[in-house]
């Protein structure tokens, strides 16, 4: 497999504190690459470096063979990298419907094609039945499901995911977790931080452990799971 | 022109400037803790500066002395529109909170309109002349006593929000509003204390500005500009920023105005306004946005 | 293309009333007093400019409290044009519409790249007009502060390549612009762009997050809403031959442009056209109840007016149009 979004020394520094500390790691393609550790480890700033919401103050972030780092956000989507935010934001005012349109509209100049496309994507995260509702009156999980629609209503080759399992009931979590993994199938490669463990051990494929900024660990998930030093400083501390 | 004549008029704005610098710390505070932009501030203004007209008129009341007073009744107007109108309207779009303010405005001017007729008035008290020659330096009485009262006021209004448990309250609930219903603060009433002390600042400000301007109803709308103007220069929710930025555009328009041409002295205002927005737009003492 | 799904998803009921609607409107001045249709220009000519307004506020989200700037250049430009070359307002439109895009290009440029946002764009837009207003007052090549004043002579016929001619035939032009303005609303707002402007009004970074280049259709949106009202700058200057920096960039005319798409509904394409027949009607009937209860004391008015627009902002906070066709029991959904 080649490798997708190459990630080579990145760090980034707020007000004196080293929230990602020399980070390099690899996610190949068509693969589920996840990002644990515990809060404040610096998983999102990692993704905000990826996302180009910051750019690292040192180091390389490669995308397809490009280097994408000090980009902006929106370039960043256009090349290919769909994301959600830790904490939702679909935009409220706007139906479902709308909300899938406005990200399949950039790869398509035709509203009707973006439509058409919108409900497919729709219909794949079990969305299309409440597309005439209000974005701000959905549920929790059907907000989460929102955003990961609009982001992949962009067609994105990667699809970088910010805890969208957190605060979902166990069923909700395995329903996009089988979505996650149809959507891999079909070849999208997904990076994601997560904290429910159990549904990183179901999806990952490889995972990277973060620890006040650097990582502690890589691989996959047995062997990351048995690792002494994860367990010290960040399983063992949370159930699993 | 003779160095003395700069001089003079330097002096003169910058005391001018502190008076105007009290009006912007009304909208401040406001601003800094409901999160309402006040449209209607420089009318808030107009009421206080029309009351001091009239009880000098009527009673010889002299406007400083009835400093406190006035500012009591602006506190009042200021808890009751914030308690009973605006309070709804702190979650709402910038353009509904705006047109709110905006029909208090209109409702303040013409009501004023009707009971005072459109012409200018002003107030001349016994200390309307004099001054006092410091060296080559003339001061206007008039101009050095209010400047005085409004550091005074703005002074404690620092103390206020410094030293006591409702202006701490006050405080914490402008970091987090979320954080301050959870600990069980009354931020409906804290927020409209908050605007009184804003309305109470603009009231105290209103009643010196009627020792050195003419008043007439629709002085209101241009005030309002001046106290953003001044606001945003100083940098929205600083104290000192606010000061700050009154001196600055105080002096400002009193250059201006004899340098070029007194009516060109507003766009000189609105220009470091531009350059402040453009390249610091937390104002001067503003902190940085996170 | 951009104007083929203009009848999408609008019901026959609606396709009725907007035909009786403009039926009505067309036939207005034959029936209409005087009077009536100098009513009937003023809310023509702020429907028209709440319209425009209205593409930068309600469909991309930035809030202008200055666009008494581009009428005033529109107005100043197409008049000093007249009065010093005697060239047309419809070729100095030409020169008016770029030179009020290029003003909000520059103000919309200065803010976006500075990240200036909201309440703090707001009061950049206020202090360029004043800006504008003081800068007038001084400007000799338009006569300063004493006034702008265009060539008034008894008009016997309409003469509408110079637009020098009686109410109706501004009626008329103002009519057609405001159901222009209607229909290309509609259009963009159908369109591809319309959908990025509102992705931005909700959210700025989860637009970027979605690919939306956000500055460049902040930029589009400004300078077509500038340019736009531009245009109701030089009918201002034909139909009032007369202008005053003081009165043209003044604070207040951005506040009034304003109040019609608020009250009428933010972001609607009906609201800005509810609202100025709203607004307008309603001060003429307080001036008409005034003076026949014998109340007609200066400002009077006014307070009333406060009033009425306290109650409807507190009653209806997302404006009168949403509510109204709920209750008319037509789409639930914006057109």
């Amino acid at each position: 497999m080649s490798t997708l979004l190459k990630v080579e020394g990145v760090s980034k520094r707020f007000h004196g504190l080293l929230a990602v500390d020399r980070l390099t790691f690899d996610v190949p393609e068509g693969g589920i690459y996840a990002v644990i550790g515990p809060n404040g480890a610096g998983k999102t700033t990692l993704f905000n470096m990826i996302a180009g919401v910051y750019a690292p103050d040192h180091g390389i972030i490669t995308f397809a063979d490009k280097r994408i780092e000090g980009l902006p956000p929106d370039r960043i989507a256009r090349r290919g990298i769909g994301r959600t935010f830790q904490i939702v934001r679909p935009f409220p005012a706007l139906s479902v419907e709308d909300n899938v349109i406005v990200g399949a509209l950039m790869r398509r100049a035709d509203v009707a094609d973006a439509r058409t496309h919108g409900h497919e994507v729709l219909r794949r995260l079990d969305l299309y039945d409440k597309r005439a509702q209000r974005a701000s009156s959905l549920t929790l999980p059907d907000r989460k499901r929102l955003e990961v629609a609009r982001a992949l209503a962009t067609d994105p080759k990667l699809l970088l995911l910010d805890e969208v399992m957190a605060g979902l009931r166990p069923t909700e979590t395995d329903r996009i977790v089988a979505i996650l993994k149809e959507l891999n199938r079909d070849g999208l490669t997904i990076l994601l931080i997560e904290h429910v463990m159990r549904a990183v051990m179901a999806l990952a494929g490889r995972i990277l452990v973060l620890h006040h900024g650097a990582a502690i660990a890589e691989g996959a998930p047995a062997d990351v799971v048995r690792d002494p030093a994860v367990i010290d400083s960040y399983l063992g501390a949370e159930d699993i | 022109m003779p160095f003395d004549v700069y001089l003079n008029v330097a002096v003169g704005g910058l005391l001018t400037g502190l008076v105007y610098g009290l009006m912007a710390l009304g909208l401040s505070v406001i601003f800094g803790v409901v999160r309402v932009v006040n449209f209607a501030h420089g009318e808030m203004m107009t009421i206080a500066m029309y009351i001091a007209i009239v009880l000098f008129s009527a009673l010889h009341l002299d406007p400083l002395l009835m400093l406190v007073p006035i500012a009591a009744v602006l506190f009042c107007f200021g808890y009751a529109l914030q308690a009973g109108i605006i309070n709804p309207f702190i979650t709402r779009p910038e353009h509904s909170q705006f047109l709110l303010l905006v029909a208090v405005a209109i409702i303040i001017i013409n009501v004023l309109l009707i009971l005072f007729g459109p012409d200018a008035q002003s107030v001349q008290t016994a200390y309307s002349y004099d001054s006092f020659q410091i060296g080559r330096l003339i001061v206007d009485a008039t101009k050095l006593y209010a400047a005085a009262t409004a550091l005074a006021v703005a002074a404690a209004l620092y103390g206020f929000f410094r030293f006591t448990a409702i202006g701490t309250a006050i405080r914490a609930c402008a970091d987090n509003y979320t954080g301050a219903l959870v600990v069980g603060l009354d931020v409906k009433h804290l927020y409209a204390l908050t605007f009184g002390l804003g309305a109470a600042c603009v009231g105290a400000a209103g009643v010196m500005l009627v020792l050195i301007v003419d008043v007439t109803p629709s002085l209101g709308p241009a005030y309002t500009l001046l106290a953003f103007v001044i606001v945003i220069t100083g940098g929205l929710g600083s104290m000192p920023g606010a000061l700050l930025g009154g001196v600055l555009i105080g002096m400002t328009e009193a250059m201006a105005g004899l340098i070029f041409t007194p009516s060109a002295k507003s766009m000189f205002a609105f220009a470091i306004l531009a350059l402040v927005l453009l390249f610091r737009p937390q104002g001067i003492m503003g902190k940085k946005a996170a | 293309m951009m104007f083929s799904r203009l009848f999408e998803n609008v019901s026959r009921r609606t396709l009725l009333a907007l035909a009786a609607l403009l039926i009505v409107l067309f036939g207005a001045p034959f029936v209409a007093s005087d009077y009536l249709l100098t009513v009937l220009i003023l809310i023509l000519y702020f429907a028209y400019i709440g319209q425009a307004w209205n593409i930068m506020m309600g469909f991309a989200g930035q809030l202008s409290l200055g666009h008494a700037l581009y009428v005033g250049l529109g107005a100043y430009t197409a008049a000093a044009l007249y009065v010093h070359f005697g060239i047309g307002p419809w070729l100095g439109l030409l020169v008016a519409v770029p030179i009020a895009a290029l003003a909000g290009a520059f103000i919309g440029f200065l803010a976006f790249r500075f990240k200036v946002g909201g309440v703090y764009f707001a009061i950049l837009t206020i202090a360029v007009a004043e800006f504008a207003r003081v800068g007038f007052d001084h400007l000799a090549w338009t006569k300063g502060s004493s006034g702008l004043f265009l060539p008034v002579a008894q008009f016997t016929r309409n003469d509408l390549w110079l637009l020098r001619g009686q109410p109706a035939m501004f009626y008329y032009v103002l009519l057609v612009a405001t159901v222009l303005a209607f229909v290309f609303c509609r259009a963009l707002l159908q369109s591809r762009i319309g959908y990025f402007w509102r992705a931005i009004r909700e959210d700025e970074e989860a637009a970027r997050a979605t690919g939306i280049d956000t500055f460049r259709y902040k930029m589009i949106a400004v300078t077509i809403s500038s340019a736009m009202t531009s245009f109701a700058g030089v009918i201002y200057a034909f139909y009032y031959n007369n202008l005053f920096p003081e009165q043209v960039f003044h604070i207040s005319r951005s506040i009034e442009i304003i109040l019609g798409p608020i009250v009428g509904g933010v972001g609607t394409l009906f609201g800005p056209i509810i609202g100025a027949f709203l607004l307008t009607g309603l001060s003429e009937v307080l001036i008409a109840a005034l003076h026949a209860i014998g109340l007609d004391v200066p400002g009077a008015k006014q307070v009333f007016y406060g009033f009425c627009l306290l109650l409807v902002i507190m009653a209806l906070p997302d404006g009168v149009w949403p509510w109204l066709s709920r209750k008319l029991g037509l789409s639930e959904r914006e057109p």
